[in-house]
């Protein structure tokens, strides 16, 4: 399974590599961890006629304090650098605690985060992740640059609004407010497997400890990340009892997601994860928000 | 026989090569000149070839050929069939359709070789390869075995007039009587479905002829070099002499690599000759889900007939077997099935029909369990259903029925791949099942864990499966052992190692009859030119065959060596002892000669020899089973399932078993973990997905999925011995015991866990969304 | 179009200077090109393992990393952590606890488990079978390549 034959070049820019894109726009595929790419390659399943190699741009990869509270992840951070940072465990817990469930540790050396968001994998953790903590992406190209919120990146299966010409160059994910509790609950037929479903939860309570607000994504909930809007517009205001969360799970599985059947599960066993982790994804999520409530 | 070695926990004279990276694997073999093959496969499963058009490929820049099936002109001809259906049973019908080394009119499963590209790299043969242009026109797709054998069903083979490749019928007492007197009938359908061997290293091939000295050296990673090495020079038309296949060190068998003549097998030697520069295939992963053979389904139409009081009067099972397009293999597998589906129980009468399947796959063959893991999941499913029907416990139903201590040897009647009625040569099969019970606390859970557990919410089954395991058949196999000049001992057998300890094992059988170390004997395998007789290693015969032939070799070194020391020191052969690699007179310590110096003197430059001995301190010595000695086991389990997601946690795992006599227990411990991983795998993870185009949907390790480190519990290993009366070893095979009862203790783990819910597990492989569906099926119900 | 890209690469401490086509993957690269054999190809789309090798200390996936990426940076294969006559005590512990079978799949574990006890000298097995989740073995159903790691763990905080 050997690859087909391409031309290789490895910018050591941003600017370089923005260049090449210009230039060579569609014929080009942008090489970050090469993790999803080059399996696809081995198979021919892709047959790039030119691959950008950004592997020896050092400018992308970082994780920096946002002044916002939050995070900032240039897009060549690879998972294992994020896996491993105490400022990604104290800013971002949610993509951090995710990280062990990416793949497996050799692959975390080299897959990066703008690079497993690019590539839009509706079964993959930091889209999703993303999405659940309201996070956008800079995306340059040689002559400008635009910020995208998540909500509006993943168009569809693999697909984003990136143009040919366009690089993603950097991830912001804002602090949790205070009083948040999260929780990311995967079914996988092996832990290191893509999730047959998965559910972020972010949730927000008030002085009072009622909810008010909540972000519910889906991984394998549909051909991109799922927000589930109802069902986090059902717990606004409420307080998070065992029917509430009952309530929401039903309305987002029954209602917000659309997953398909494949060998390893059906669309219907699908819905009835989702249904499941929902509501474990609530109770855990909810029980943090407390907990910080309190030290808050 | 004093136990010095034998039994011993000695850690393996292989693995510094292997741990350092200096083990020769066939991809690793290097010759100068060398070109790198890659084939064209079918990407239909059922297909007219109209036309295969290579003129393009043959024009890719650093091609060197391409070959077609008409390229190999009066060279092509199908393979040989390797295994005849039993002469021993009465009234077989049997339709022997081989597969071929290019496809020539039609293809007959997705992946089937159709062309070769031979080239500079395997970069650019997989370039050429995609310019080859193929005009197919497709053919409806055989794939249901019940469809297959409908009238009117398309034809896998046209030659025939039906998808029928084989039928065979054995009996013993009377079923029907039997089904008179009972008080209970037991009825169900049963599929079981199995999976690839996906040993960890591909197969492979490389293929030098030498023109100047006539001779064809071949690599392959093959469980069977001499029957290889045979099978090629016949078709070559050279002599066995002029061949040599090595296989070096294997990354994995399991029992594919033992199917023999695969098209690349007789097409690459082939190509070698041809263009008179060494030819190298190697096998990718998702060619090894398309090409490599492996095993599936079966469907059982079983019926047990019971007294009330649990004694099981009778078995009747009717089954399909899938063979894929092509049945070389012969009727092993489902023989296998036939020889394990009444376990290690006492019964009497006995009536089973298979009939073998023509299919558009790949060809079944066998892979770790060979068919007798179907035979078991079969009869232990059986009796679980007939331990519900009688309100019984079904532990206490199987001890009921299990072949006593003193009814060995057992005739068991049927005839299995052996082709001669089955006798289950010794065991105590009781004192087996007792200590699984006992180490996994069967009581204790049933009684008291299991109910708070229930309680507690949780969903946690035990399961207990007994069952039998043939191994160690003939026909025989061969060893040599020579004392060299250095002292050290060198062994040549004809078996190959796909990683079971012989290196260590067959060394320390040595070792203690020639007191020398472990690590000071050498031991060649696989490599024809070193020896020249012998079969391959399958059916878990390696350490009992090839085993025994070692050690009667080594006792025959033995002999010569103190009747050449007691001429040499003077002294009567019974006050000689070996040791350190030295011959002493006891008690006058002064009085030795090394092995070394020993053999020196056995072979002299000079002087005359007395006449009736041979030179050197050298034996060859064969061994051939009477029968194969059959060994028994009891895997227990307790698992914990999600009931809302399905996953599951094996709480505990334990195995009780007995192989006889074991030379390693180290090495017998790592047979069993093996095992028992692809059991897991074969109950809950593998499973080949096939679309109704006869396309395998999951043909690569992100879909197929194996079971890994996270996967795997802890097992606690218990071995007793019940030595085999058929072997001076003692010794019975173990390599696939691991993997058979699993199927088998996964449904009735699962089928406990959730009794309240009266789930009943009919098939295999299973997984969390079928767990989902069975589940919501019995809620329906009720 | 360049065909073929100058890659300067240091493996187990020697350098070699190479030309090669950048699809090249860096395991035929180390296999085929300079001859050590040590690493060994299963799947080629990173799932087995069997390829793990390390780049400047970290295990990565040979398969999945063109020879041309590791232009200026250190590999370790499995040649570079002992010899037969003297071994790495993560190699001793492998043959004292049998931990390979076929050896297939063992290389990989090495580099593998060489990086992961650097980082985690007394681990536990739990998670022990989490660092081993990306090697696929066929044949020992990971039992003694578990006791394996914790007997070099041992051996190596010694």
């Amino acid at each position: 399974m050997k690859p087909a034959p391409f031309e290789y070049h490895a910018p050591t820019t941003v600017e370089e590599a923005l260049s090449l894109l210009a230039e060579h726009g569609y014929d080009a595929k942008v090489l970050a961890g090469g993790q999803s790419l080059i399996p696809m390659m081995n198979f021919r399943l892709v047959q790039p006629a030119m691959l950008v190699d950004l592997n020896n741009i050092p400018d992308l990869a970082y994780i920096r304090p946002d002044e916002n509270g939050g995070l900032r992840i240039g897009a060549m951070t690879r998972h294992r650098q994020v896996e491993t940072s105490p400022l990604a465990a104290e800013r971002a817990p949610l993509v951090h605690a995710a990280m062990s469930k990416i793949a497996y540790p050799q692959v975390r050396t080299r897959g990066t985060f703008g690079g497993s968001v690019s590539h839009a994998d509706p079964s993959a953790e930091l889209p999703a992740l993303s999405l659940a903590l309201d996070g956008k992406f800079r995306l340059r190209r040689q002559d400008g640059e635009r910020w995208v919120p998540a909500s509006e990146f993943f168009i569809s299966l693999f697909t984003t609004v990136l143009e040919a010409d366009e690089l993603l160059v950097e991830a912001s994910l804002p602090p949790m407010p205070p009083r948040s509790g999260w929780s990311l609950q995967e079914v996988a037929r092996r832990p290191h497997d893509f999730a047959l479903m998965g559910v972020a939860a972010v949730v927000t309570l008030n002085e009072k400890g009622l909810c008010e607000g909540a972000r519910l994504v889906y991984i394998s909930a549909g051909d991109r990340p799922t927000l589930a809007e109802r069902a986090a517009e059902a717990l606004k205001g409420q307080a998070p009892s065992p029917e509430v969360i009952r309530e929401a799970a039903e309305i987002a599985s029954a209602q917000e997601i659309d997953p398909s059947s494949d060998i390893h599960a059906t669309a219907e066993f699908r819905r009835h994860l989702a249904n499941v982790l929902t509501r474990r994804a609530l109770e855990q999520a909810f029980q943090r928000a407390a907990e910080n409530k309190q030290e808050g | 026989m004093d136990r010095k070695l034998i039994g011993k926990r000695v850690v393996r004279n292989e693995d510094p090569r292997l741990l350092t990276g200096h083990a020769q694997f066939v991809d690793d073999v290097q010759l100068p000149g060398m070109l790198h093959a890659a084939f064209l496969r079918s990407e239909y499963a059922h297909a007219r070839l109209l036309k295969v058009d290579v003129s393009k490929a043959r024009q890719h820049k650093g091609v060197v050929a391409v070959f077609t099936a008409e390229d190999m002109g009066k060279d092509w001809q199908p393979g040989p069939p390797l295994v005849s259906p039993p002469p021993t049973v009465k009234d077989v019908v049997f339709h022997s359709r081989r597969q071929v080394p290019l496809a020539k009119d039609k293809v007959r499963h997705a992946g089937e070789a159709i062309a070769v590209v031979i080239a500079e790299s395997r970069y650019i043969a997989e370039d050429a390869v995609e310019e080859i242009e193929v005009e197919y026109e497709p053919l409806p797709v055989v794939l249901d075995l019940e469809k297959a054998l409908e009238p009117g069903s398309p034809l896998v083979h046209d030659d025939l007039d039906s998808n029928l490749a084989a039928r065979l019928y054995q009996k013993k007492g009377d079923y029907e009587a039997a089904r008179q007197q009972a008080d209970v009938i037991v009825k169900r359908r049963i599929y079981i479905e199995r999976g690839a061997a996906a040993a960890m290293e591909n197969r492979g091939i490389v293929a030098h002829w030498d023109a100047q000295s006539e001779h064809l050296t071949i690599w392959d990673t093959t469980q069977a070099p001499i029957p290889i090495r045979n099978g090629t020079a016949a078709r070559l038309g050279l002599s066995e002499h002029q061949v040599r296949v090595i296989a070096p060190y294997i990354g994995g068998g399991f029992g594919p690599k033992i199917m023999m003549f695969y098209p690349e097998e007789m097409v690459i030697p082939w190509a070698a000759m041809k263009l008179n520069r060494p030819v190298k295939w190697i096998e990718d992963r998702r060619e090894n889900f398309y090409a490599t053979t492996q095993e599936r389904g079966q469907i059982h139409d079983v019926e047990m007939a019971l007294t009330r009081d649990g004694r099981v009067l009778g078995l009747k099972d009717d089954f399909l077997h899938d063979t894929g397009a092509y049945d070389p293999y012969g009727l092993t597998i489902p023989l296998n099935t036939q020889s394990h589906n009444m376990g290690g129980y006492d019964i009497r009468n006995y009536s089973s029909e298979f009939k073998v399947v023509f299919t558009n796959r790949i060809i079944a063959t066998p892979v770790r369990g060979a068919g007798r893991p179907h035979g078991i999941f079969v009869i232990e499913r059986m009796m679980d259903a007939a331990a519900r029907e009688l309100g019984m416990d079904p532990v206490e139903l199987r001890k009921r029925n299990l072949i006593p201590p003193d009814a060995f040897p057992y005739e068991h009647q049927i005839i299995d791949q052996a082709f001669a009625p089955l006798i289950l040569d010794s065991g105590n099969y009781k004192a087996v099942v007792d200590k699984a019970l006992e180490m996994i606390g069967y009581e204790k859970f049933i009684k008291e864990e299991q109910p708070r557990l229930r309680r507690e919410g949780k969903y946690v089954g035990i399961g207990v499966v007994p069952f039998i395991e043939t191994t160690g058949v003939g026909p025989y196999e061969g060893a040599r052992v020579t004392v060299e000049a250095s002292g050290k001992v060198n062994v040549a057998t004809g078996i190959g190692t796909q990683g079971q300890g012989h290196f260590t094992s067959f060394a320390q059988v040595v070792a203690e009859q020639l007191g020398v170390k472990v690590s000071d004997v050498r031991i060649v395998t696989g490599d024809t030119s070193e020896f020249h007789w012998g079969t391959g290693t399958f059916a878990s015969r390696g350490a009992v065959v090839a085993g025994n032939a070692v050690y009667a070799a080594a006792k025959s070194v033995r002999q010569k060596v103190l009747k050449l020391a007691s001429k040499v020191l003077e002294a009567p052969e019974e006050e000689l002892e070996l040791g350190d690699g030295m011959v002493r007179v006891a008690d006058i310590p002064q009085k030795a000669i090394s092995l070394g110096e020993l053999a020196v003197l056995a072979n002299p430059l000079r002087g005359a020899v007395e006449a009736g001995t041979e030179p050197g301190l050298e034996s060859t010595s064969y061994y051939g089973p009477q029968y194969g000695a059959t060994a028994f086991g009891t895997h227990a389990m307790i698992l914990e399932v999600d009931p809302e997601t399905m996953m599951i946690k094996i709480r505990r795992y334990v195995v009780a078993e007995d192989c006889g006599t074991v030379l390693n227990p180290l090495i017998l411990e790592g047979q069993i973990h093996g095992g028992v991983s692809m059991g897991l795998g074969n109950a809950y993870y593998e499973k080949l997905h096939m679309d109704e185009n006869g396309q395998l949907l999951n043909a690569s390790f992100a879909d197929y999925l194996l079971v890994s480190s996270t996967e795997m519990p802890h097992i606690e290993v218990a071995h007793l011995e019940t030595p085999s009366p058929l072997n001076e070893l003692g010794a019975k095979g173990v390599g696939e015991a691991g993997a058979i009862p699993v199927p088998a203790l996964f449904a009735q783990a699962l089928e406990n866990a959730f009794q309240e819910r009266k789930l009943e597990i009919l098939e295999m492989p299973l997984s969390p969304n079928r767990l989902f569906e069975l589940l919501k099926d019995r809620q329906a119900v009720e | 179009m360049q065909s073929t890209f100058d890659l300067t690469i240091t493996v187990n401490g020697t350098r070699y200077e190479r030309s090669v086509e950048p699809r090249m993957l860096l395991s035929d690269f180390l296999r085929h090109e300079l001859g050590l054999t040590g690493t060994h190809v299963g799947c080629e789309h990173g799932v087995c393992g069997a390829c793990s090798v390390l780049m400047d200390g970290q295990p990565i996936r040979s398969c999945l990393t063109f020879a041309v990426q590791a232009h200026g940076h250190e590999i370790t294969t499995v040649e570079g952590l002992g010899t037969r006559d003297n071994l790495h005590p993560i190699q001793q512990a492998f043959q004292e606890a049998h931990g390979l079978q076929c050896g297939f799949c063992t290389p990989g574990i090495l580099t593998t488990v060489k990086a992961f006890l650097e980082q985690n000298p007394n681990p536990s097995e739990e998670e022990i079978r989490e660092a081993l989740s990306g090697n696929l073995c066929r044949c020992t159903g990971y039992q003694h390549i578990i006791e394996a790691v914790q007997l070099a763990a041992e051996k190596m905080r010694k």
